[in-house]
């Protein structure tokens, strides 16, 4: 169903956008990716080439370098032949005490998180709107519904994105170009490494690149991944403030 | 680098385990996403792959062990030649089913899909095709080896480093990527047959009459079974046949959700024997690649059916049936419970691994509760049987075996020592070696 999809992938080799992208390979898609290292870019294209995937272009960049991302997205969008999914899914997981001692560091990872994030998605928006088709994924998180005091560094920069995906998705309503915003709870992945966390509730990372897909496929417009954290979370929000700040999670 | 804390809250032993959940330690693990990722200098360090290892071959109690589940990307794949390279980390499974719509499988398949490539390489593990194709080390084309001293180098056949690291227990360092012969098969189906016997007698005549014709047998034994019922069981045999061109899907495990006293086990096995004896003394039947060569799979998490104090497999193999009688014998006295044993014929093709198992003779498995003390002595004497004929156990299934004992069914054990890597360490390897 999917065979011959145009996917461009914008932070590949984390660790979701890979389990995201063997399902599209395994499916036949064609499939341009941009990522910090090359070395570990190449690893996962040669990867996703042995799964049936046609991977038409890789990029070694820096997302933070705002003004490459028009080029990346036309030197993707010609080399792909067009544009079906875009998945921006790079981020950092900054160590919350160091970043709210070193406002510096705050700022780099809101620089990764929210801004470059942003400014990809315009980018791709520019391009899909003009062609009048598409789906642009984003990879935000449930840290970004409401802040705990054990990782609000992070969570700050995944709710402006989370708004700012839903400002885009509102805006281009009738152009053709679907936004979904994915918004996975904590996830088998190394970005998890040294957190403490009930196993029960840390997700198999195919299971969740599996939900992406078909979130991607489908046009969804908010996912929560695994589905359960839609629940939770409506009900972390509505917990009062009083009792919310007596809770250790 | 973050390390990965392994003693939660409550003080209870957490973090990665080993299959037959003894000994419970708490665990401290590094997991890798990279290859190249860095490693923790100065503290010995054990990749970890699937923890299918049922004793403490797969921990560390000196440092963390090294998750290599991150490292499961295919690196090629050569449809024509059956060729197939991928990261340590990717599993039997994810080969099997990436390969098989174009007519091939890994060549040496164990009970469970889940091992990873770099843990078929440590342990050079076997499969129901031992007579026929012998270990899984003997169809590694090449690999990749990191060293605590920085290195990186391609191994192949032939060469001192890769002979030590086959079987080598992941103690020669951090196989990073491994290329595999693949075999090639008509189809993902495989026709079977299931055949009673009576006696080990009848069960060894099976066998000789089917070795030559069948790729793949075994043998399970009631191990319950005492007096002249000693030795009865059902003998299993198969080829890869003939079948559908569409390859079987891979099937989804159920999975036992929670730690259950074993009273609940024994009665599932000892009805799926009692059942496959009494009612089915010849059954033929063609079935997936996956239940064929996986029936373990079948109960996903099946070890937490024996409970929190955990379970041991002791695994031996010996040169004639004559020893395997005495090892049944033995078991079928102590009630120590082993409600089934597993029998296979190894043959003759040698392993590459200095510390391989597999070699010539009958190997024996047998599950057994952890019941403390009388446990442990009975498992001391099947070691002294082992010993008695000429044997050895596997380290893979091992958390108790005595240095002796190693030593003795291990000739090559003091070349092999010269190729460890000193930044790799395993609790095994503490324990055995002192």
């Amino acid at each position: 169903m999917t065979g011959g999809r145009r996917v461009l992938i914008l932070g590949a080799t984390s660790a979701i956008a890979q389990a995201v992208a063997r399902v599209y390979a395994t499916s036949g898609a064609r499939l341009a990716l941009v990522a910090r290292s090359r070395e570990h870019l190449s690893a996962v294209a040669a990867d996703l080439q042995v799964r049936g995937g046609e991977v038409v272009l890789q990029r070694a960049a820096d997302l933070c370098d705002l003004a490459r991302h028009r080029t990346l997205v036309a030197e993707a969008e010609q080399a792909l032949e067009g544009l079906d999914v875009v998945l921006v899914a790079h981020g950092v997981l900054p160590n919350q005490q160091a970043a709210q001692e070193d406002p510096r560091r705050a700022v780099a990872s809101w620089d990764v998180n929210f801004a470059s994030a942003a400014a990809l998605m315009e980018a791709a928006a520019e391009r899909m709107v003009v062609a009048e088709n598409g789906v642009l994924g984003v990879l935000s998180s449930v840290a970004g519904e409401r802040g705990r005091a054990d990782n609000y560094v992070y969570g700050a920069a995944k709710a402006a994105l989370t708004a700012y995906a839903s400002g885009l998705g509102h805006r281009l309503r009738g152009t053709g170009v679907t936004v979904v915003t994915i918004k996975p709870g904590p996830v088998d992945t190394p970005m998890m490494v040294g957190r403490k966390l009930n196993p029960r509730l840390v997700a198999d990372v195919d299971v969740v690149g599996r939900r992406i897909h078909r979130a991607l496929e489908r046009g969804e417009r908010v996912v929560y991944v695994p589905g359960k954290w839609r629940w939770i979370m409506a009900i972390i929000r509505a917990l009062p403030i009083r009792i919310f700040e007596r809770m250790r999670f | 680098m973050v390390r990965q804390r392994a003693v939660a809250e409550t003080g209870q032993a957490s973090g990665p385990e080993s299959w037959g959940r003894y000994p419970r330690v708490a665990q401290e693990a590094l997991p890798l996403a990279w290859a190249d990722d860095p490693l923790p200098s100065g503290i010995a360090v054990l990749p970890y792959g699937m923890g299918r290892s049922y004793g403490d071959s797969c921990l560390n109690a000196e440092g963390p062990v090294l998750l290599t589940r991150g490292l499961r990307r295919f690196i090629s794949f050569d449809a024509d030649a059956g060729v197939l390279r991928a990261e340590a980390g990717t599993t039997l499974g994810e080969v099997t089913e990436q390969v098989l719509g174009r007519g091939w499988l890994p060549p040496v398949l164990p009970g469970t899909q889940f091992v990873t490539l770099g843990g078929a390489v440590a342990n050079d593990i076997h499969g129901k095709n031992h007579h026929r194709a012998g270990a899984f080390g003997r169809h590694v084309r090449a690999l990749g080896l990191r060293r605590s001293d920085g290195s990186l180098s391609t191994l192949h056949p032939g060469d001192p480093l890769f002979a030590a690291t086959v079987a080598g227990l992941g103690l020669t360092g951090l196989v990073t990527w491994v290329e595999v012969q693949l075999e090639r098969v008509p189809s993902g189906w495989v026709e079977q047959e299931a055949i009673r016997f009576r006696s080990l007698e009848e069960a060894e005549a099976l066998d000789d009459a089917s070795r030559d014709t069948y790729s793949h047998t075994v043998a399970w034994i009631d191990g319950l079974a005492r007096g002249r019922a000693l030795g009865r069981g059902v003998y299993f045999r198969g080829n890869l046949a003939e079948g559908p061109t569409t390859p079987p899907r891979r099937p989804k495990p159920r999975k036992v959700p929670f730690e259950a006293p074993e009273l609940l086990l024994s009665p599932f096995l000892l009805r799926t024997f009692n059942a496959l004896y009494d009612h089915l003394p010849r059954w033929r039947s063609r079935t997936s690649v996956w239940k064929f060569f996986h029936p373990l799979d079948a109960l996903g998490g099946w070890n937490r059916l024996y409970g929190r104090r955990g379970f041991f497999q002791h695994q031996s193999v010996v040169p004639d049936m004559e020893g395997v009688r005495a090892l049944l014998a033995l078991t079928s006295t102590r009630g120590q419970g082993s409600f089934l044993s597993v029998l296979k014929r190894f043959g003759a093709l040698s392993s590459p691994g200095m510390l391989s198992f597999p070699r010539p003779g009958w190997t024996l498995t047998v599950d057994v509760p952890n019941r403390g003390e009388e446990t442990l002595t009975y498992l001391d004497e099947m070691d002294a049987l082992v010993r008695t004929y000429g044997g050895a156990v596997y380290p893979a299934k091992d958390a108790r075996m005595s240095g002796e004992t190693f030593r003795l069914g291990y000739p090559r054990l003091d070349e092999f020592a010269t190729f460890i890597d000193p930044g790799f360490r395993s609790r095994f390897w503490s324990r055995v070696m002192g």
